[in-house]
């Protein structure tokens, strides 16, 4: 299967992630079309590796799930705690700077 | 079509179907699990470009701990039920958004194909004919990449305070209090 | 498996899939029925004994009551969820046991069959974390389906319980694979040897303990079956069920018990070695005998699932998380720097890797015991202190 497949799926996949972050306005849901960038990233670099017959763009997707792991648990703590303060988490609706 | 094609479109198009359920549904819910089968197809994907450890990290990390954790995060504030009106944007950016992200998409595709047909670095290169093994990535984390794994250390220690400090209640509530009255009776 | 030729492969495979699941089945079944038995033994009471020899099919009768049962789904409930929920916590029990090797091999018509379902896997241990860490999604959907407080809190309690112990469990498996440098599960069976002092559970003796409290957690057994607790929660994440998606969810639990009890024995209890009797008769009659001796252990390891489930009383919530955040994960951890600092000084020396294991893991407990009692806060500051006591008590 040649390298270009992968990187178009990767490529649609990014961007129905874009798209769900411009069209959702749930926090939640923003967050998870975050995830699926990533993770299209993440298959461009598997794929990539694969083809060069190195295996660094494995090494770079640890880094890349790492961080990821990181940045959901800050995330949704955030989130929890702007449902605290406001009972919302459409960032429409958390527009101010005012805890 | 040879097997690895037939499966590169299964999960191909499962992973896309996911994706777009992800960002269709109403329910924050029914994203997450639209999402979990996402992130399988995409192991499935890694298995077939023969990352076994990476697969198997991806349904550990991914569908094992993090949509756990979204999930968990969804029921705690018991999202879903309550909010409809929070799911869909507003029209006309909506439509905006999806003609910017055909057109985005339309860009990946151009430079994924022609980047390929230029750089001849990466077209000419051998595909490896075997899958990489966990021996050989762990060689290469406790290797070249030793700093980098043991910065990603801080990363998640940095995190952990993080999560604490953003969450954690300064003084106890009165449920608690009386709690404890009751188990000390 | 290369050397195969592909008939012999897929026949193979055929066979040893419908031997495994209906070994599951049958043993998911005599588990059912050794719970209630020994329970009632334990508590000095007959049990069922009427249905066929000593109650023996007390496990069909219950079978063909749950099928007839009307299949009954309220009208509150997130259906498609609610009718996921039960397959999604059973299958992931089912297919983990694809690794888990069996026995030796055996040899028929000349080729050596390995008694695994999916032999030579490189990532075994990794696939079994992977599969295990599915399951909590069967509890927590189910929970929210069923649109119910009770369902809902056991589905909460479930999922943070499974992240904080998932993560003992795979810490705690660690320390194994460094000394048997593999994630083969078949390799790391073969690596120990025919005599129990040999074994890992002695090698690795805190992180074989941690290992086996995570474990009990992530199959919702007694000492930590708070998602299910029926004093607070009625039934917790299955409140909602009737019928044969209870019975699936009843079966998913003892499957997950005896799945991990066979990767028990086989990552810490030798898999199926005994004092050599597995290398006793010819080919065939090895791995038969193999297989004898990895069943024999895993029965005796799920009938420990039951002694405890009589012995220990369940866990608050509180002492739960203390337990899996502040005793079991340093332990694990302690026993990953242990174990690779002396793999390293004395050349994998088992006998002062054992000792080290068990010095570090005392002085780790002892510490953070000591600051636990050394911070306690006054009584009226939160429920967080009310359950110390206890838990110090147990743990020291």
């Amino acid at each position: 299967m040649g390298l270009e497949y992968y990187l178009m799926l990767s490529a649609l996949l990014f961007t129905t992630g874009v798209v769900g972050v411009l069209v959702r306005r749930n926090a939640i849901i923003i967050f998870m079309c975050i995830e699926l960038m990533l993770n299209a990233a993440n298959l461009a670099f598997v794929a990539i590796s694969r083809s060069l017959g190195q295996t660094e763009g494995q090494v770079f997707v640890f880094f890349v799930m790492t961080v990821a792991a990181a940045e959901v648990a800050i995330g949704l703590a955030i989130i929890v705690s702007v449902f605290k303060h406001r009972q919302t988490i459409n960032v429409d609706e958390v527009n101010s700077l005012k805890g | 079509m040879n097997p690895e094609q037939v499966l590169f479109f299964v999960f191909g198009l499962i992973a896309l179907a996911g994706a777009i359920s992800v960002i269709s549904f109403r329910h924050p819910i029914y994203s997450a699990l639209a999402l979990i089968i996402t992130f399988f197809a995409q192991a499935g994907l890694f298995v077939l470009l023969g990352a076994h450890f990476v697969a198997a990290a991806q349904v550990i990390v991914y569908a094992g701990a993090i949509m756990v954790l979204f999930l968990f995060v969804i029921m705690l504030l018991n999202l879903g039920r309550r909010d409809p009106g929070s799911a869909a944007g507003r029209g006309k950016w909506k439509g905006i958004a999806v003609i910017l992200g055909i057109l985005f998409a339309a860009e990946g595709i151009y430079i994924a194909v022609n980047a390929l047909s230029d750089n001849t670095a990466v077209a000419s290169a051998q595909p490896a004919a075997e899958s990489v093994t966990t021996y050989d990535i762990g060689t290469l984390l406790f290797s070249k990449y030793l700093l980098p794994f043991e910065v990603t250390s801080l990363i998640l220690l940095a995190a952990l305070i993080g999560v604490i400090v953003l969450v954690k209640r300064e003084r106890p509530r009165t449920i608690s209090r009386i709690r404890i009255s009751i188990t000390r009776d | 498996m290369g050397d195969l030729p592909l008939n012999v492969l897929l026949l193979s495979s055929a066979v040893k899939i419908l031997v495994i699941a209906h070994l599951l089945i049958i043993g998911v079944m005599a588990m059912i029925w050794a719970e209630r038995r020994v329970s009632g033994w334990m508590q000095d009471r007959l049990g069922p004994n009427r249905v066929g020899f000593q109650g023996i099919l007390q496990p069909i009768a219950d079978g063909i009551k749950f099928l007839l049962k009307e299949d009954l789904i309220p009208n509150h409930v997130d259906k498609p969820l609610y009718v996921l929920a039960p397959a999604m916590l059973l299958i992931p029990a089912m297919i983990t046991v694809a690794v888990v090797p069996f026995g030796s091999a055996i040899e028929i018509a000349g080729y050596t069959i390995p008694m695994q379902i999916a032999p030579g896997l490189n990532i075994g241990v990794l696939y079994i974390l992977a599969i295990t860490s599915l399951g909590v999604y069967g509890v927590v959907l189910g929970a929210w389906a069923s649109n119910n407080k009770y369902s809902l809190l056991g589905g909460l309690r479930s999922s943070a319980q499974m992240i904080s112990y998932e993560l003992t469990l795979g810490l705690a498996i660690i320390g194994v694979l460094m000394l048997s440098s593999s994630l083969r599960l078949e390799d790391i069976a073969k690596e120990q040897g025919a005599y129990p002092w040999q074994w890992n559970f002695l090698i690795h003796l805190p992180a074989f303990l941690a290992f086996t409290t995570a474990m009990f957690a992530e199959t919702n057994r007694l000492p930590f079956d708070l998602a299910e607790a029926e004093q607070e929660l009625v039934a917790g994440y299955h409140t909602e069920y009737s019928s044969m998606k209870f019975a699936m969810f009843f079966m998913a639990e003892y499957m997950n018990m005896i799945v991990g009890s066979a990767v028990t024995v086989t990552l810490f209890l030798g898999g199926w070695h005994f004092f050599g009797l597995e290398n006793v008769g010819g080919p065939v009659w090895s791995g038969l005998i193999s297989f004898a001796i990895f069943f024999a252990k895993t029965a005796l390891f799920l009938f420990i699932f039951i002694w405890v489930r009589w012995t220990l009383p369940r866990f608050r919530y509180d002492q739960l998380m203390n337990l899996g955040w502040k005793f079991l994960l340093p332990v694990a951890l302690s026993s990953i720097v242990v174990t690779g600092l002396l793999w390293v000084t004395t050349d994998g020396n088992r006998l002062i890797i054992g000792i080290g294991n068990v010095v570090v893991a005392f002085i780790v407990v002892a510490v953070v015991g000591g600051l636990l009692v050394m911070n306690k806060v006054p009584e009226a500051s939160g429920p967080k202190i009310a359950g110390l006591d206890e838990l110090e008590s147990e743990v020291s």
